[in-house]
């Protein structure tokens, strides 16, 4: 399938094309993995840690059979408390929301702290044609910004570049030496650069790791402390939420936020939990609740629990195919395994491919916190996306060749008989890379002259 | 006790020694095994690529040949952890009664037989690939990613074989690669998983590759011969059923 | 229909029955045993630093000694000092923004993680602990809790703002590396006063 989705290619021929830097292929596996390390090493840290996964999956598993209420409750508690509560349909209206409240104010510039919801609205890109100067906070998001690229993993954006690109992108947008890599220099740059823009930004944007229905407020996790440079210092702050955030009490954050930041990076929790009920005094704040097609996703009995996402991306980091392909490959805001459960809710055409960028090994779902059962959940979509008629045509035929032939033993063993016979007297039949995809990196197994049938029927019967 | 034995399609067409190996292993521990004859696939190479609905033929095929046995017993963790999960049929009775007896080769010799001791000795290094399907789907071995007990049917018969030692690649139970029609439609993303798994156990240089699943073992051995590696696949069962037939 | 009854009709709708919510009963009972020489290594493996002291002495020397070479300090420990009657809730960020050091208190602080519970209250503005480029943090030794389910516990009722915090600001952004000071502070000492 090397059929082009906009300007992006399917997740097998991007990945063939990231993977042909076979170095820089290494490199990013390497580094992924060992994020993944850290995971583990966190989880040895709490022995209860299988228990906890039971209980916010558990927990999660409650507030989505009882969303419609927790949301009424969240928005009943955060409007006593001076929020004002939004409700987007879907990513267009979300936008207009956010660029409503800039326009009543008349402001045209904005900082945001990270928010794969805003990233899947394309936030960014609508404000930019409307006029507002938007400035990515988080550091890795700046430095996409700035090369003008999307985030390649939920947790870690710009993962995909060595310090060498971001050295070339801070001489370019920030004026620091050129060639100088040292990662402590350019975090210094960014942090003088990005200082100046939380004290003048007269409207922050941030997202929302949890949402309290009991409350009616919502927690923001950075390590950076960028969501809350912005937040407390602007006028206006607009925190977006997708409905599926809600938890139902505050004890229930405890659970959650010891899993979160362990699952994400290793680390027991991020420097800064931040727990937002009110909005500063003689400050605005508003909360987005979006759907943008989880109310959808809700109705589906085999995908619903895809909703239990907290974002933290193990099973990014865990995936072999992720490491080894790279974010942009699955052209989406959300890639790796949780994306690719998510995804073909929003548009089965376009990421028709993504469930079948798997080997269903089943690591992504023993990693994640919330024991979401990934692997099990791609093997439906693709049940799903064939019946839908997004599998290549040239597949379901050779699947209803199989079918036919599977189904008749005297068939199959006819078929597998000329098979090997024909592989053992034209062996170059086979030996052809551009029409035998496995013979281009690999043998072929030798045909023996005998199936095993063939030898107990002969030895044994 | 009845045992049926099931043998993969590809393994019966491409790897009839490792089928042979299972069933002399069988026969060894005193099982009577029957090979029903009418038998073709488990139908996973359909249902993964999105057209389980395809399988009712298959399934049917392979609910009439195992229905009469008391277990089927296979060589392969994805095949039979597939069975497990979607066999269905018109006789679901039958169908039912399948899912619930039938084990992959290493689990019913530990779970059913409880192999103590086996006459087996393969004095040689061997790697272990821990496959994915018979491990976090059947529980054929505990898992890196959880923090519960360890454990591992394999290695626990692995062990009993005479002279032979078997060592871990540093990513225990990394996958290979193989995952079934993805070898082909994700070939670049398949064979660089596959050549990571084996860079990890030339470290450690075995001069065996082996684990419970053909699928993966034909993958590495793929790509093994294409570098010239003088490193082997083995599948357990042959491993298991090694016996020094004679003395040098 | 507005969006909020299209949403909350669609998610009525699509929802699963109901499911109980699971009992927070773990099998494993929090590790109360030298909760702060435990506390003390927490903050030090997230690049924080944690001083036991008996007295306020210490931190007194080090308010006196960061005013004496000059530096902005925000002080808001009566013990310490005089106050930074200055900084209120809506002072702004201009205004904050030469904060050298800020003097802390939290509410108590979190064994498994090193962190501390603080509230707006005690940050007297929301900016305080993030806008500052060094932060000293006191906390009593006899405020500390094993896990995160007994802070919850604790946190009695939320106001406006309240703030885990965890060490000094970082980031792994280029390349992996880690860098502390990445937007907060650059660096964190709390002073566990026994």
């Amino acid at each position: 399938m090397s059929e082009q989705v906009g300007k992006s290619l399917w997740h097998a021929d991007a990945a063939e094309v990231f993977i042909a830097d076979e170095p820089r292929t290494d490199w990013h596996d390497e580094t992924l993995w060992f994020v993944r390390s850290k995971r583990d090493k966190a989880s040895m840290q709490v022995p209860e840690w299988e228990e906890l996964r039971e209980l916010a999956s558990g927990i999660k598993d409650h507030s989505l059979s009882n969303l419609d209420n927790y949301l009424k409750e969240f928005e009943e508690k955060a409007t006593a408390n001076g929020i004002t509560v939004h409700w987007a349909i879907d990513a267009a209206e979300h936008n207009e929301i956010i660029l409503g409240i800039l326009n009543r104010h008349g402001f045209n510039k904005m900082v945001k702290s990270k928010s794969m919801l805003t990233e899947e609205c394309h936030l960014n890109a609508f404000l930019e044609e409307n006029g507002i100067d938007v400035v990515d906070t988080d550091l890795g998001e700046r430095i996409v910004q700035f090369r003008q690229e999307t985030p390649s993993h939920i947790v870690l954006p710009a993962i995909h570049l060595k310090k060498q690109d971001v050295s070339d992108t801070f001489h370019e947008h920030l004026g620091t030496e050129k060639g100088n890599n040292d990662p402590q220099y350019l975090t210094e740059a960014a942090r003088g650069h990005l200082r100046g823009k939380f004290i003048s930004s007269p409207l922050a944007i941030t997202g929302v790791n949890f949402a309290i229905a009991e409350t009616g407020g919502f927690v923001v996790c950075t390590n950076e402390g960028n969501a809350d440079m912005g937040a407390h210092a602007a006028s206006v702050h607009i925190a977006c939420m997708g409905v599926e955030k809600i938890i139902p009490k505050a004890k229930d954050l405890a659970v959650f936020l010891r899993l979160l930041a362990r699952s994400a990076t290793g680390q027991p929790i991020t420097t800064y939990s931040s727990h937002f009920h009110k909005p500063r005094k003689g400050q605005e704040m508003h909360v987005v609740i979006v759907d943008n097609g989880r109310s959808r996703q809700l109705g589906r009995p085999d995908f619903r629990n895809s909703l239990k996402c907290i974002r933290c991306a193990a099973c990014f980091n865990t995936c072999p195919v992720y490491r080894r392909s790279g974010g942009h490959s699955y052209h989406t805001a959300v890639a790796g395994p949780i994306g690719s459960i998510l995804n073909p809710n929003l548009d089965m055409k376009a990421n028709a491919d993504l469930p079948f960028a798997s080997t269903l090994c089943g690591s992504c779902s023993n990693v994640c916190p919330v024991k979401i059962d990934i692997h099990q959940q791609l093997w439906k979509w693709r049940q799903v996306l064939a019946e839908e008629g997004y599998v290549a045509p040239s597949k379901k035929v050779a699947m209803k060749g199989m079918a036919f032939l599977l189904s008749n033993p005297r068939l199959y063993r006819i078929a597998g008989r000329i098979g090997r016979s024909m592989m053992r007297a034209f062996p170059g039949l086979m030996n052809n890379r551009k029409m035998n995809p496995w013979y281009k990196q690999r043998e072929m197994p030798e045909a023996p002259a005998q199936s095993f049938r063939d030898w107990f029927k002969e030895n044994k019967t | 006790m009845k045992i049926g034995l099931f043998i993969p399609c590809y393994v019966d067409q491409f790897f009839p020694d490792v089928a042979k190996a299972t069933y002399e292993l069988l026969t060894k521990l005193g099982c009577e095994v029957d090979y029903p004859l009418g038998q073709t696939c488990c139908g996973q190479p359909m249902a993964n690529s999105g057209f389980a609905s395809l399988s009712k033929g298959c399934d049917a095929n392979f609910i009439s040949c195992f229905k009469h046995v008391d277990y089927v017993v296979a060589p392969s963790g994805s095949c039979v952890l597939h069975l497990k999960e979607h066999l269905h049929g018109s006789d679901e009775k039958a169908a039912t009664h399948i899912r619930e007896h039938i084990y992959e080769l290493t689990e019913f010799l530990t779970d059913v037989l409880k192999v103590g001791s086996l006459p087996a000795s393969f004095p040689h290094r061997v790697g272990m690939h821990v496959s994915c399907h018979g491990q976090r789907g059947l529980h054929l071995s505990s898992m890196t990613e959880l923090r519960l007990p360890e454990f591992s049917k394999p290695m626990q018969l692995l062990n009993l074989v005479k002279g032979i030692e078997v060592m871990y690649p540093e990513r225990k139970d990394e996958c290979c690669g193989f995952g079934g029609t993805f070898c082909v439609f994700e070939e670049a993303v398949s064979v660089k998983m596959g050549k990571d798994r084996i860079k990890e156990h030339a470290v450690n240089e075995v001069e065996y590759i082996t684990g419970v699943d053909v699928s993966c073992l034909m993958h590495l051995e793929g790509i093994l011969k294409r570098n010239g590696s003088k490193v082997k696949t083995i599948h357990i069962a042959e491993i298991l059923n090694h016996e020094v037939k004679q003395r040098v | 229909m507005s969006s909020r009854e299209r949403i909350l009709s669609a998610i009525t709708a699509n929802k699963p029955g109901l499911l109980a919510a699971p009992a927070l009963n773990l099998s494993v009972l929090p590790d109360r045993t030298d909760m702060v020489a435990r506390y003390v290594r927490a903050l030090e493996l997230i690049a924080g630093k944690a001083v036991v002291v008996s007295s306020f002495d210490a931190v007194m020397e080090d308010v006196r000694a960061t005013r004496a070479a000059g530096h902005y300090v925000v002080n808001t420990i009566a013990a310490l000092g005089p106050l930074s009657d200055e900084v209120t809730t809506d002072t702004h960020a201009d205004t904050l923004e030469p904060i050298y050091k800020a003097f802390l208190s939290a509410e108590f602080g979190v064994v498994e993680n090193g962190a501390v519970w603080m509230t707006e209250s005690q940050m007297q503005n929301r900016l305080v602990p993030f806008i500052c480029q060094h932060l000293v943090i006191c906390i009593r030794a006899t405020d500390l809790v094993p896990n995160m389910h007994e802070a919850y516990d604790r946190i009695r009722e939320m106001e406006g703002y309240g703030l885990f915090l965890a060490g000094p600001s970082k980031t792994a952004d280029i390349e992996q590396s880690l860098v502390i000071g990445a937007h907060g502070a650059r660096s964190l000492v709390v002073y566990v006063v026994e």
